[in-house]
C-alpha cells in the first residue's frame, strides 16, 4: 500500500505492507533511528513519537495508520543546530545514562510542557509513567523536565 | 521481534463506509480503532484478521456530549478525551477514577473507549464502570442501529453481542439527580491490569439507597456486575453497615480465578473491601461531601 507521511515537516511516500509497524517504518524505511524500538508491547515508551500533535507508542501503531498524518520524532525536536530546551536540560541535568529511553522521554516531556508549561513534580512523574528507564535514572529525568520548564534549583 | 501476520487494510471515513466494508469482508474483518489491544493480539497471533477496517478517520465518532438527559460518548473518543471531559467528571466521577488508572497517559492518548469495550477483556476497567452506571451501547449494522444495555453487551471473555457485520458507535449514560459514583482498582504496579477492581453508582432518596449499580473487574463477575449485592442494597439506609454487607455478598458471588496476581481468597477479600469503599465514596459524592 502506498502511503504518504509527513515526518518532521518532510513528506515521505513509500509502499509498505499494512502489517508494518510505525516504529519500523521510521527506523528501517526512513532511516530515522532516533526513535527506539524497545519492548514491542506498548509498555516501555522508548518508541514514543507524536502522531499529529499527540504522543503515541509507535510499536503499537501500523505505519498505514499514519498515512496522511504528521509524525514528529526526536530528530524533529531541534531547530537546525539549536537544541530544544528539553534536550538542553537533559544534557545539563544528566537526564540520560545509556540513552535508550531518552527519545521517548523527551518527546513526552516536550508535549507535557507545551500543554502544561509549569508542571509540578507529580505531574512530570505522571506524564512519564508509561515509560521505563532501565538505568532507573528517573530522578534526573524528572529534574531535566523541571529545568526545561524553567524551574531554578530543580537540578544541575 | 513481534510482527503481525499479513493482513489487508481498508480505511473508512464514515460509519456507512465502515459498515459496507464490514458487509464485504465479514467475518474475516476486524474494526481497527486505537489498536492498543488488537495489534498486540495480532503480534501474538491471538487474533489474525484477514482485513483491518481502520475507523480512525471517522472524526464524527469522536465526541463526548450531553443530549436529552444523557451523556453520549462516541466510540472513537480516546481515553484521554474522557479523562479531560469536565462534564463526564462532574456527573460520573467513576469514569475519571477509572481513566486515571487505565494503562498510562501515552496509551490513553490513542486507545479508544469503544475499542476497550469491544475488546471485552475481563480485566478491562470501563466495562464495569458502564455496567455500574447502567448505560447502554448503540450498535450500528446493515439494518440500522440498535440499543443494548451495558449489562447485556458482553457475552463472555473477549466476546460481545456486536455481530461480525456490526460496529459499536456510541455509549449512552443517563444523567440522574441525587447520584454519586466511584471506582477503585488494586494493581501490582502503575499502569498494570487490576488484581481486582470495583465501581459503584448510587442514587439516593433522602438517607436511603433508591438504586445502585456495582461493577466488578477481573474477578469473574457475570456481565461485570455484582447483582446480588445490588439487590440487597436497594432500599437500605446509605450507611457503612450496609456497604460492608454488600461487599461480603459481592465477594461471595463472584468467581475469581487464581493466577500470578493472587489466590482466590485474596481476590474475594479485595472485592469485599473495594466494594464497601466505592459505595462509601459514591454516597459521599452523592451528598456533596466527597470530591
Amino acid at each position: 500500500m502506498k502511503i504518504t507521511v509527513t515526518v518532521n515537516t518532510t513528506d515521505y511516500t513509500r509502499v509498505v505492507e499494512p502489517r508494518l509497524l510505525l516504529i519500523h517504518f521510521l527506523r528501517d524505511d526512513l532511516g530515522l533511528t532516533g526513535s527506539h524500538w524497545g519492548c514491542d508491547t506498548s509498555n516501555c515508551g522508548a518508541c514514543v513519537v507524536w502522531l499529529d500533535d499527540t504522543p503515541v507508542k509507535s510499536c503499537t501503531l501500523l505505519a498505514v495508520m499514519a498515512d496522511g498524518r504528521r509524525v514528529t520524532t526526536v530528530e524533529g525536536l531541534a531547530s537546525g543546530r539549536q537544541l530544544d530546551p528539553v534536550q538542553e536540560a537533559f544534557a545539563a541535568c544528566h537526564g540520560l545514562q545509556c540513552g535508550f529511553c531518552t527519545p521517548g522521554m523527551m518527546m513526552t516531556a516536550r508535549w507535557l510542557l507545551d500543554n502544561n508549561p509549569d508542571p509540578t513534580e507529580a505531574e512530570v512523574r505522571e506524564a512519564i509513567s508509561g515509560q521505563v528507564c532501565r538505568c532507573t535514572g528517573y530522578e534526573n529525568i524528572v529534574r531535566s523536565v523541571l529545568r526545561a520548564a524553567g524551574r531554578d534549583g530543580a537540578g544541575a | 521481534m513481534q510482527v503481525p501476520a499479513q493482513v489487508e487494510y481498508e480505511k473508512a471515513t464514515s460509519v456507512t463506509q465502515a459498515l459496507s466494508l464490514l458487509a464485504r469482508y465479514a467475518p474475516g474483518a476486524r474494526i481497527l480503532a486505537g489498536g492498543h489491544s488488537l495489534i498486540p493480539m495480532m503480534k501474538l497471533r491471538l487474533a489474525q484478521p484477514e482485513v483491518l477496517i481502520d475507523i480512525n478517520p471517522i472524526q464524527a465518532l469522536r465526541y463526548i456530549e450531553p443530549v436529552a438527559g444523557e451523556l453520549r460518548i462516541g466510540a472513537l473518543a480516546r481515553h484521554a478525551d474522557l479523562l479531560a471531559d469536565e462534564l463526564a467528571g462532574q456527573h460520573f466521577a467513576i469514569l475519571h477514577d477509572a481513566e486515571r488508572v487505565i494503562a498510562d497517559p501515552v496509551v490513553r492518548n490513542w486507545g479508544t473507549i469503544g475499542g476497550s469495550l469491544c475488546q471485552a477483556d475481563p480485566s478491562e476497567d470501563l466495562s464495569a464502570a458502564f455496567a455500574a452506571l447502567k448505560g447502554s451501547m448503540i450498535i450500528a449494522g446493515p439494518d440500522g442501529s440498535r440499543e443494548v444495555p451495558a449489562r447485556a453487551f458482553h457475552t463472555g471473555p473477549y466476546e460481545t453481542v456486536v455481530g461480525p457485520a456490526e460496529m459499536l458507535t456510541e455509549i449512552r449514560l443517563p444523567i440522574r439527580p441525587g447520584s454519586g459514583s466511584a471506582y477503585v482498582k488494586v494493581a501490582r504496579r502503575a499502569g498494570d491490569w487490576p488484581i481486582g477492581a470495583a465501581g459503584a453508582a448510587v442514587w439516593l432518596e433522602g438517607d436511603r439507597i433508591a438504586d445502585v449499580g456495582i461493577g466488578l473487574t477481573a474477578v469473574g463477575a457475570e456481565h461485570f456486575v455484582a447483582a446480588e449485592a445490588e439487590e440487597f442494597l436497594r432500599g437500605q439506609p446509605a450507611a457503612s453497615d450496609a456497604f460492608a454487607r454488600a461487599g461480603q455478598i459481592a465477594a461471595q458471588h463472584c468467581h475469581p480465578a487464581p493466577d500470578q496476581r493472587g489466590p482466590v481468597s485474596y481476590k474475594r477479600h479485595l472485592v469485599g473491601e473495594l466494594t464497601a469503599r466505592v459505595l462509601r465514596t459514591a454516597v459521599g459524592r452523592a451528598r456533596g461531601l466527597a470530591p
